[in-house]
């Protein structure tokens, strides 16, 4: 019987909360909460099935766990002996690990032989695995990104891996909400990447602590699947473990005919579900922040924390900048080798990364490709390009994406996290600048020693032909046909 | 986990905000598949110099922290990633408490299933542990407090379930075990099983 007494207005977040409660929290107790579907990877979830050995536990819901290999795998493809080229003994044995626990515990792997292997947050929504209304977790900060899809998703430790793999549940107290209204359209060249780059400078590296951050507004509503992943994503860059788009029609054409999603009539009826999933009019935020995208720049980091960033066209923080907190953006000026108030375009580059769970889906890449096409990678620039998945690879391929990258004189790799943790050997070297499409600039962060400035494709791909640091801007028209189709000849 | 009702030890400065956790332990060496002996890495990049001697400056390497179980640093620490790494590694160098302005969300829920005390203070209080490294400080868990020298007392917030299972060395897992019939119940009332899409279609 459904009641039609009217209800307190709630957040999406109050309804994907509500939903999922198996037990509800109280003063001396959190609350257990139901997760739908949990993604493991190599590198977090080894300790996790030691201890259910230890405890002789079997996997609750085995096919609510979906296993993938992305952190510690190689981007180069396997040697005429066969192998795949590991940076190490551990690495591949942290892989084997994997492989045996899933077997063992009946969990679904996502291994080298599958088509559709993948970073982690890439597989998941690929696939439709992921779907509005889910809670998602998974033994990484980034599982933030599923929350594009109207689920709540987020990055959880190993103790916890191993809590969803003994329970399906989880022990939670109820985090604050936040809403993040951008309005606006964003100019030319300014992609998604800029947008939370741009979010995360107004809030800080800590200003959603506590938080999930809910997106709303008309620019966020105009942005593809991919580009809100990309926006959900770097949640965690500002501190808070989830981040959240309601689900539209955007969402529900992305999903439509994808393998693991509910098919024919079933999609449908999973369509009339999903489509109450967003907040309440009048439903109260702990806290409220506008953002007019007019404001929004192609923008970079130039610190060691995500939030320190400027637009493309800006500066270092002078010494006597007042926006300097205190302390720590003069040790980021001397890490990253800044001199104060330097301007960031101009600055040489040594390494370009385009990839990442933040930005290696298709149209990242035809990003990225737009603006190689016909032009080439500076000399002084080591650029590699590492698709997400199996499945991003192969489109990017058929569309010839691959060769515009190595004509331009760019690495095409095998897909990985690769470049982006820089623990599969994808490194940057100590004291070289790259331009990077992942999430994190903080200090070693893609090596020891290495200094990470973090930027959009088309940002990072402008930096690759410019070798310095550079506005996307003037290369977002296309190269000359001629020299165009010469290289792509050649 | 062992019970922690009580500790006093001396504090470890670190003055930096935002300590992340990359910092905490660097991504290469979290190609185990092992929780012990990751102390060794702890503050990697900090803690050794680029010919991979020890840095002397660095805090941890100064002979007079050697033993102190109290990490006092900037705003914000363990920002970043998920990976329990960090705490494990941490609790390997033989800490058992963090104290800072602000701790980062799932930092602060990995440290709690370790035995690792994430404890926020007010600014100001933190400001004076980080000016004066080495401090003895005595940390109450059943009171919520921490004792200055000379006895003066800072309390801090302490969920209740996080309060109980360091006092009782409460297991995480088997309370949520416990839970198995609630779990249950909750999975055939609402968890789509055969069954339930059967009624679904139905239902259209």
């Amino acid at each position: 019987m459904t009641s039609q007494a009217p209800r307190t207005p709630r957040t999406l977040f109050d309804k994907l909360w509500d939903a999922h409660v198996v037990t509800p929290e109280s003063e001396t107790a959190p609350a257990t909460l139901y997760i739908d579907l949990h993604l493991i990877h190599e590198v977090t979830s080894p300790q996790a099935f030691a201890e259910l050995d230890a405890r002789n536990l079997p996997v609750r819901r085995p096919e609510l766990t979906k296993g993938t290999l992305d952190h510690s795998t190689p981007t180069l493809p396997v040697g005429a002996d066969g192998e795949h080229p590991y940076v190490n003994a551990e690495a591949r044995a942290q892989v084997d690990q994997l492989r045996e626990n899933c077997t063992r515990f009946g969990v679904e792997l996502f291994d080298y032989d599958s088509p559709q292997r993948g970073i982690v947050h890439v597989m998941g929504p690929e696939l439709g695995l992921t779907q509005p209304g889910q809670t998602i977790v998974c033994g990484d900060s980034h599982t933030a990104t599923h929350g594009a899809f109207g689920a709540l998703a987020f990055g959880i430790g190993t103790s916890e891996v191993g809590h969803v793999l003994a329970t399906q549940c989880l022990l939670q107290r109820k985090a604050k909400t936040l809403a993040i209204t951008i309005d606006g359209e964003l100019a030319p060249g300014v992609s998604a990447k800029d947008l939370i780059l741009h979010v995360i400078g107004v809030i800080g590296v800590n200003g959603g602590t506590g938080h999930v951050i809910e997106y709303r507004g008309s620019t966020v509503r105009a942005l593809s699947m991919e580009q809100r992943m990309t926006v959900c994503n770097m949640s965690i860059e500002a501190g808070a473990r989830a981040g959240l788009i309601a689900p539209d029609e955007v969402t529900f054409a992305y999903l439509r005919g994808r393998p693991r999603a509910p098919q024919g009539g079933d999609f449908d009826n999973a369509v009339a579900q999903w489509r109450q999933l967003h907040s309440d009019d009048g439903a109260r935020f702990d806290r409220e922040v506008r953002i007019d995208a007019a404001d929004i720049q192609p923008t970079v980091t130039w610190g060691t924390h995500p939030g320190q960033v400027a637009a493309i066209s800006g500066h270092v923080p002078a010494a006597h900048d007042p926006a300097d907190g205190g302390g720590d953006e003069a040790k980021a000026r001397d890490y990253m080798g800044w001199q104060p108030g330097a301007a960031l375009a101009g600055r040489p580059v040594d390494v370009v990364f385009v990839g990442s769970c933040t930005n290696s889906r298709l149209s990242d890449l035809r990003e990225a490709a737009s603006v190689l096409r016909g032009r080439r990678v500076h000399p002084r620039v080591r650029m590699l390009v590492v698709p997400g998945s199996e499945q991003v690879k192969r489109e990017a391929e058929a569309e010839g994406i691959d060769q515009v990258v190595r004509a331009a004189g760019a690495e095409w790799r095998e897909p990985g996290c690769s470049m982006c943790i820089a623990m599969n050997g994808d490194l940057v070297g100590p004291g070289q600048l790259a331009v990077s499409t992942s999430n994190r600039n903080f200090e070693g962060r893609q090596g020891k020693g290495a200094r990470t400035v973090l930027a959009s494709p088309l940002t990072a791909a402008a930096c690759a032909v410019a070798g310095e640091i550079t506005d996307p801007r003037p290369y977002l028209t296309t190269a000359p046909a001629q020299r165009t189709a010469t290289l792509e000849v050649a | 986990m062992r019970p922690f009702t009580e500790l006093t030890s001396r504090t470890v400065v670190l003055r930096e905000r935002n300590i992340d956790t990359d910092q905490i332990i660097p991504a290469r060496f979290l190609t185990t598949t092992q929780r012990q002996g990751l102390g060794q890495f702890a503050f990697n990049d900090w803690r050794r110099l680029p010919d991979g001697s020890l840095n002397p400056d660095f805090a941890f390497n100064r002979a007079e922290n050697a033993g102190a179980g109290i990490l006092v640093a900037g705003r914000n620490f363990g920002c970043g990633s998920s990976r329990e790494h960090a705490p494990w590694a941490l609790a390997d160098l033989g800490l058992r408490a963090v104290i800072s302005a602000e701790i980062a969300d799932i930092f602060r829920s990995n440290a709690l299933k370790n035995g690792l005390l994430p404890i926020v203070l007010g600014e100001a209080v933190v400001d004076e542990l980080l000016d004066r490294p080495g401090l003895e400080l005595r940390i109450d868990v059943a009171e919520r407090s921490v004792f200055l020298p000379g006895g003066s007392r800072v309390e801090f917030a302490l969920d209740a379930f996080a309060r109980t299972c360091l006092l009782e060395g409460v297991d995480q897992l088997g309370y949520l075990l416990r839970q198995d019939a609630d779990i249950s119940r909750f999975e055939s009332q609402r968890h789509p099983s055969t069954s339930s899409r059967q009624e679904f279609v139905h239902a259209s």
